[in-house]
């Protein structure tokens, strides 16, 4: 065999092997897509009594509780960022980071508040190691499949950090940035503030008069809060941020996943093409190879006729 | 009429059915739930919580870190980790 044609079946084989590999991280990916969804839809109850109850201790509670009012002036911001922990995953993780540098941007120059940044992730880490920036606390390890224990832990130090007094690096606010996870073709980047939270206080007031209240909301009714009203959305609004935490997490995830999916399948497909292109040059390599031996068999005849006719 | 009962964790629906009654413990100490129960909202404390079905049979949950509303003959009792035992 000629030295063209075995060096061109050699690189068949390898990228035969790389596709096989390609391929099976996009059917693993894809996979791993419906798990995520399925996480989302499992913690949905949850997530809906305990925003109804937080709603209404919110909406009857005396005091203003500092996680839910706005500081006059926020001197300094937590933004979380969660990327991947491992590439592969197309633009993913640069996808993030670059929403999270714009979000910062906004932030330092037209606000005037610093930032701290949280990183869940280990390419976001790199990035910001390799940049010099100052991060406050990093995750790794879960980017693929979160639980609610690493929701709660990243959670607990966030909210850590904004118990903090000013002069000890607390924050006045949390950011999360995170890719939301719209269906399988379709992953945008979003920043989601957390703290201070947006509840709305959809319970009529009471005492009201019924004629106020919606027709088509039963009027709901005066609540009793044990111990009280002040204490239990002091217990429910850090479980309402470790679940906001928490979905954030699982939509990055699925992202993540959906990402990995799309950047194989790519890779898979220029695999086939490559193979295919070289499968042809093999060819014709090995048709080269043939007329090369015929002419020569021929023209070695010719050469015998003519010693033999010439004696 | 029998109380429509919700159980729900971070990860799943623990259980749901009908009940007669619900016996939990919330920080100011046991109370038990029958049907016409005023509005309530309350932090569980230690303790089981036993829910009588309607078909007889009884349900001891242990819930970690959670929190019960009852409404309108509609209890919901959601916590962290919820693990049930019948």
């Amino acid at each position: 065999m000629g030295a063209q044609l075995r060096v061109y079946r050699r690189r068949i084989r390898s990228v035969n092997a790389t596709k096989k590999i390609t391929r099976a991280m996009e059917l693993i990916a894809s996979s791993r897509i419906v798990k995520a969804q399925q996480q989302v839809a499992a913690s949905q109850p949850y997530a809906d009594a305990l925003y109804r109850a937080v709603s209404l201790a919110a909406s009857n509670a005396r005091g203003d509780h500092p996680l839910l009012s706005k500081p006059e002036r926020p001197k300094r911001a937590a933004v979380l960022v969660v990327t991947a922990d491992r590439g592969l995953a197309g633009a993913y993780s640069a996808n993030v980071l670059r929403e999270a540098e714009r979000l910062s941007e906004l932030l330092v120059a037209e606000q005037g508040i610093e930032v701290s940044y949280y990183v869940v992730g280990r390419k976001g880490v790199g990035y910001f190691k390799f940049r010099g920036v100052d991060i406050a606390h990093s995750w790794t390890g879960f980017s693929d499949r979160p639980t609610y224990e690493d929701a709660k832990r990243v959670a607990e130090t966030l909210l850590e950090a904004f118990l903090k007094p000013d002069s000890q690096g607390g924050v006045d606010e949390i950011q999360i940035v995170f890719t939301r996870f719209k269906n399988r073709v379709s992953q945008t980047p979003v920043v989601l503030r957390i703290v201070p939270l947006a509840i709305e206080e959809e319970v009529v007031a009471a005492g009201a008069p019924i004629t106020t209240a919606r027709p088509h909301r039963p009027v709901l009714p005066l609540y009793d809060f044990e111990p009280s009203a002040d204490r239990v959305l002091d217990a429910l609004l850090p479980r309402y941020i470790e679940y906001l935490v928490y979905s954030s997490l699982l939509s990055a995830a699925a992202s993540e996943h959906a990402a990995r999916q799309r950047a194989m399948k790519a890779a898979t497909e220029n695999a086939e093409e490559l193979i295919r292109a070289l499968t042809r040059q093999a060819n014709q390599a090995r048709q080269a190879e043939i007329t090369q031996e015929i002419s020569e068999i021929v023209g070695g005849a010719d050469a015998l006729v003519a010693v033999t006719q010439g004696s | 009429m029998p109380l429509t009962v919700e159980m729900v964790s971070t990860t799943q629906k623990v259980w749901a059915g009908e009940a007669s009654t619900v016996v939990l413990r919330t920080l100011d100490g046991e109370i038990g739930i029958l049907p016409g129960h005023s509005p309530l909202l309350a932090i569980l404390g230690d303790g089981p919580v036993l829910v009588r079905a309607t078909d007889g049979s009884e349900v001891t949950a242990r819930v970690n870190g959670g929190f019960v509303t009852v409404d309108s003959d509609n209890v919901i009792i959601l916590g962290e980790e919820v693990t049930t035992s019948s």
